[in-house]
């Protein structure tokens, strides 16, 4: 399908009015930064609600099929509709694990039945979704998962417990790796897939307090917890191969999202913006020669991830390895993300000391928060370190570690 | 801090230019033909830089009306990257940088008589180096006196690559108070003296010209209203060909490392599955990633005053520090193989050390790219 670009441009006007007329303002509470941190209810029905409108106005899932609640049009519409709300700065769609992650695998590998009973729920932000795929023991083994799913009559019964469960106390379905084979030869053969009810009897999810003080994980306990064979996604012992097709979309290895942004991301400008209020020895942090040494590399770094994205799209210039650029995406852009946290923490010289609560933190101590929170990305989805063995083992083609 | 587009743009040309170049380059310049080379006296090989010639990557930025094919640097990024990436020796870049600098600041008998020489093979060298070592051009001891309708030179010229097969050296001296570009036969250069010099990067060939003895006609002088902006071309266009020619290099580096990475055991596994050598590889995998994406990208802005300075400088700020630290590691990966002069990390380690110094190292240009982005 091809996209007439004056379309496009029309687009695109209608969009940017659209969201500066309908953004929230200040709600008069701290949002969170990330569909991470969504620790209490006042900013949980904030978000749903926010998400709900910006679906309902048609910016949400416009590629996803008309039929189960999409728009049915071309991606480059929510390309658009997507960087405008980055650039506009509005609060981000807090059901990012159903829109990115659980949505397109259903489309893509889901029955006609499921994708009829999720995808809209998805969109509208109604069902919320959550997943379990790490446990207290495994993390990044995430193929050693041994949450057990024992079959019994037409359904399955579920014991032992998931982690990091992000939105878990409002989920209301979860995308569930657990064991329903002990004892397989590889250890990935006794895995399935299940798309499970949250909201039912021998399931508790149990808010985590994280480092930067706020809630929004939970751990996720299941003590014989029924559910029915229908939410089984795949063939039983096909959960390794749902689970990576899952996590291709999670770090944007793979296309299909139904779009909208996850988190706010602060940007380059804003630290130089920083630097320029900062103080060294009398004068502005941004006349400081090291400083202003930083200030470059974060600025070409943030420029770097915008070009790798630009290159990525022409076939010419990524012959060599093509799947170099998707792969190394979440390594790369996360990584900075952190690094350039902590660097917007050390411009604020000895107000660095300062932390969210305090009326003189710099920026309401955003820096600090964002810093803390940067982890979940360079963590979540796989640390930068199993990133770096993938990358080595599946691009460059080295032996496994 | 205004938002640009930031978009590569990669032509039709540039995707076959690069197509050929790499395949020509494989095939010419294998790493065992590389190390040939190293023992001949003028390094490179008159054979590969006719057909270079004669396939006309010369006239590619030249105009029509002097032979070439009016296309621009963009495409003759495409043709460095992979003489890099095989280290090929030639005086390609210098010569195509000597035409950049006659297109820009040339007379029209200038350019009438030699651009399309160049395009048919003429070898052309730059004399803008000085002892001092200042990668300022305009920081000029070497001197120019007027005598008549003459011009006396004076002072040394260091680096001029390729100097002893030159067909034309182009040489900067302060001339009236002001820098001047001198074109120089080389019947003129008979007059004065050429050193060889010993250079890290073996692969090419390096002169010290005293220019004393030296005089020329006033007309071999370059505009000198244009000699600035000539200048600051220069300047630019040599860092984004170097940073092309890293970026192949880098390449090369990097497959070296993989190659010995999946080959040698250790402790009875392959050293290659040890995280301590497997990450870094992969950040220099992302590194090369991100110098390929800002060298196209400069490309695709060079015409642009503000941005191309910007881009180009980043460019080569990303692949310095990425090329030295390959470089670096590819010796120490090899462990005690990586110390002798049979390994090939060597070679990509003095190629880098070489490119990483010429134009401008990374902080450099980090300080000018502050001021353009800061201030």
């Amino acid at each position: 399908m091809s996209v007439d670009a004056k379309e496009l441009d029309e687009f695109r006007k209608d969009v940017s009015a659209w969201f500066k007329e309908n953004a929230p303002g200040d709600p008069g509470f701290l949002l969170p930064q990330s569909f991470m941190e969504v620790g209490n209810d006042e900013q949980f029905y904030f978000l749903r609600d926010w998400q709900n409108k910006v679906y309902e106005a048609g910016y949400l899932g416009m590629a996803w099929p008309a039929e189960y609640g999409g728009g049915g049009k071309d991606q480059a519409f929510q390309d658009v509709a997507t960087r405008e709300m980055t650039a506009q700065k509005v609060p981000f769609m807090t059901n990012t694990i159903g829109l990115n992650w659980a949505g397109p695998l259903i489309l893509q590998m889901g029955t006609d039945e499921q994708k009829a009973k999720y995808i809209k729920g998805i969109l509208s932000a109604e069902d919320i979704w959550c997943q379990g795929f790490s446990e207290p023991d495994h993390g990044s083994d995430l193929g050693n998962a041994q949450l057990k799913a024992e079959q019994r009559g037409n359904g399955y019964v579920l014991n032992g417990s998931k982690i990091w469960t992000s939105l878990g106390s409002y989920a209301k379905y979860m995308i569930l790796l657990a064991r329903t084979e002990q004892g397989t030869a590889r250890k990935y053969d006794g895995l399935s897939f299940f798309l499970s009810p949250m909201k039912i009897k021998g399931i508790d999810p149990v808010p985590i307090k994280k480092l930067t003080g706020e809630y929004g994980f939970t751990q996720t306990y299941f003590d014989n917890a029924e559910i029915s064979g229908e939410c089984l996604m795949g063939n039983e012992g096909d959960g390794w191969k749902v689970a990576m097709a899952t996590l291709m979309f999670e770090r944007g290895a793979a296309g299909g999202q139904a779009g909208g942004h996850s988190m706010m991301t602060a940007e380059v400008s804003e630290v130089v913006e920083l630097a320029r209020k900062s103080m060294r020895d009398g004068k502005s942090a941004v006349d400081d020669p090291m400083v202003r040494d930083k200030l470059v590399t974060m600025i070409m770094r943030e420029r770097t991830l915008r070009l790798n994205n630009s290159r990525g799209g022409i076939k010419g210039l990524t012959q060599e390895r093509p799947m170099s650029l998707p792969m190394a995406g979440k390594y790369v852009a996360t990584e900075h993300i952190r690094d350039m946290a902590e660097f917007a923490i050390e411009l604020q010289g000895q107000n660095a000391g300062y932390y969210v609560g305090d009326e003189a933190a710099v920026d309401g101590g955003l820096w600090h928060r964002s810093y803390f929170n940067a982890f979940s990305a360079t963590i979540g989805g796989g640390t930068s370190q199993v990133q770096q063995n993938i990358i080595g083992e599946r691009v460059l083609g080295l032996p496994k570690s | 801090m205004a938002k640009t587009k930031l978009a590569i743009e990669f032509s039709e040309e540039q995707e076959t230019l690069l197509d050929i170049a790499s395949n020509f380059c494989a095939d010419k310049s294998p790493v065992a033909k590389v190390r040939e080379r190293l023992e001949l006296e003028g390094g490179f090989d008159p054979d590969i830089w006719k057909e270079i010639a004669d396939l006309g990557w010369l006239g590619i930025c030249v105009p029509e009306q002097y032979g070439g094919s009016a296309l621009s640097l963009a495409e003759v990024v495409t043709i460095v990257e992979p003489m890099g990436r095989h280290l090929l020796a030639t005086p390609f870049v210098s010569t195509t940088l000597v035409a950049q600098l006659l297109m820009k600041a040339g007379t029209e008998a200038q350019k009438s008589t030699w651009l399309p020489k160049i395009c048919e093979g003429a070898i052309g060298a730059m004399g803008i180096s000085e002892a001092h070592g200042d990668w300022d051009l305009g920081n000029l001891t070497c001197m120019g006196t007027r005598d008549g309708d003459a011009v006396k030179l004076s002072g040394t010229k260091t680096f001029v690559t390729d100097a002893a097969a030159a067909d034309i050296v182009i040489a900067s001296v302060s001339l009236d108070g002001s820098p001047a570009l001198v074109f120089l036969e080389k019947s003129d250069l008979a007059s004065g003296t050429m050193d060889k010099e010993s250079i890290i990067d073996e692969t090419r060939r390096s002169y010290r010209v005293n220019l004393d003895g030296i005089s020329v006609s006033a007309a071999n002088l370059l505009e000198m209203e244009q000699t600035g902006s000539a200048l600051t071309h220069l300047h630019l266009a040599a860092n984004l060909l170097t940073a092309a020619e890293m970026c192949g290099g880098l390449a090369a580096c990097l497959n070296t490392i993989i190659e010995y990475l999946n080959t040698r055991k250790q402790f009875g596994k392959l050293i290659g599955s040890y995280q301590a050598l497997k990450h870094p590889t992969v950040d220099i995998l992302m590194g090369l990633e991100a110098s390929r994406s800002h060298l196209y990208y400069a490309a695709s802005v060079l015409d642009d005053p503000k941005e191309g300075e910007i881009a180009v400088r980043m460019a080569k700020v990303q692949v310095n520090e990425v090329f030295s630290y390959a470089g670096d590691r590819a010796i120490q990966f090899h462990g005690g193989f990586g110390f002798t002069f049979e390994c090939d990390a060597q070679l990509y380690r003095r190629r880098s050390l070489w490119c990483e110094n010429q134009f401008g190292n990374a902080a450099y240009h980090r300080k000018r790219l502050a001021n353009l982005l800061l201030d």
